[in-house]
């Protein structure tokens, strides 16, 4: 069989069967109508959503926090819980040990 | 008194989705004749259509006026078809055993006379598409746009955004992946 030829008489055949270009019955009303039954997204509404989310989100924390620190009292007063006596003296501890006046 | 496209386009622009549908009216012979042309089933035919469409209403402002309407509508049309082929790619796996009586009496008057087997017979378009049904979709795009559409190098590049080597090269894998199909269905049918 002659591959090439039998390749130019399909394209040749496919020419020639041009498609048609009918349109289905009042496909353009159908395309306006579905057009407007999408609702184009209200910017203001979609801020107010966001915020509002954002808003409960913040009083849940507060809420959580405040919670947290009520039970959990921070004890004043003992050196060994201060977390900034701790951060010096390890960080001068090396100060300290080489200092001929201790 | 009649609006111009322009006129219209303006009027979408503006939120009148009404004045969307006279430019609907109008094109959509083109769009459906192009859709045919990669789709068998006239429901897949009237999806592609509407895809075409509300894609061109949601990216008219894109459209800047410099180039027809059409033209912009049918670079996204056979961007929309090509997206199709893509995604149907079903029938690229079926055997040629089932090709129909007419087709089968068709290839045997082409194989004992090139000459006789006439092109515009129904068998022949019926195997054509199955043909091209088998191609991948890059090379039916392609196969469709360059050889039965008889458009240039250039204008393929145009509507389907790829560059002019690209068309170029997919075009050359095209005919070769065509030769391909053919030979299988000769040696299915007669070895």
């Amino acid at each position: 069989m002659n591959l090439a030829e039998l390749q130019k008489k399909l394209i040749a055949a496919a020419r020639a069967d041009l498609p048609g270009g009918q349109v289905p019955y009042a496909f353009e009303k159908r395309v306006t109508a579905l057009l407007a039954s999408r609702v184009a997204p209200d910017n203001v509404a979609l801020w107010v959503q966001g915020l509002w989310r954002a808003a409960v989100s913040c009083v849940a924390i507060t809420l959580l926090l405040g919670t947290w620190a009520v039970l959990n009292p921070v004890t004043k007063g003992t050196p060994a819980d201060d977390l900034s006596q701790n951060l010096e003296s390890t960080l001068l501890a090396s100060v300290d040990q080489n200092d001929p006046a201790q | 008194m009649e609006r111009t496209e322009a006129e219209l386009i303006t009027a979408v622009l503006q939120g009148d989705a009404v004045s969307f549908e006279p430019l609907v009216q109008k094109y959509s012979p083109r769009v459906f004749a192009t859709a045919r042309r990669y789709a068998r089933r006239e429901s897949e035919v009237e999806d592609i259509a509407q895809e075409v469409w509300l894609k061109a209403f949601s990216k008219l402002r894109s459209f800047r006026g410099e180039a027809p309407f059409e033209h912009w509508l049918m670079r996204m049309t056979v961007r929309t078809c090509y997206d199709f082929l893509r995604g149907h790619q079903r029938n690229r796996e079926s055997s040629f055993s089932e090709i129909s009586e007419p087709e089968d009496d068709w290839l045997e008057r082409f194989v004992a006379d090139p000459g006789s087997a006439a092109e515009d017979a129904d068998a022949a378009r019926l195997l054509v598409g199955r043909v091209l049904e088998k191609l991948s979709p890059p090379a039916r795009l392609v196969i469709t746009l360059l050889e039965i559409e008889d458009r240039s190098v250039k204008e393929i590049a145009e509507l389907t955004g790829w560059s002019v080597p690209l068309v170029k090269v997919r075009a050359f894998r095209a005919r070769g992946e065509m030769g391909k199909i053919l030979a299988k269905m000769a040696k299915e049918k007669y070895l």
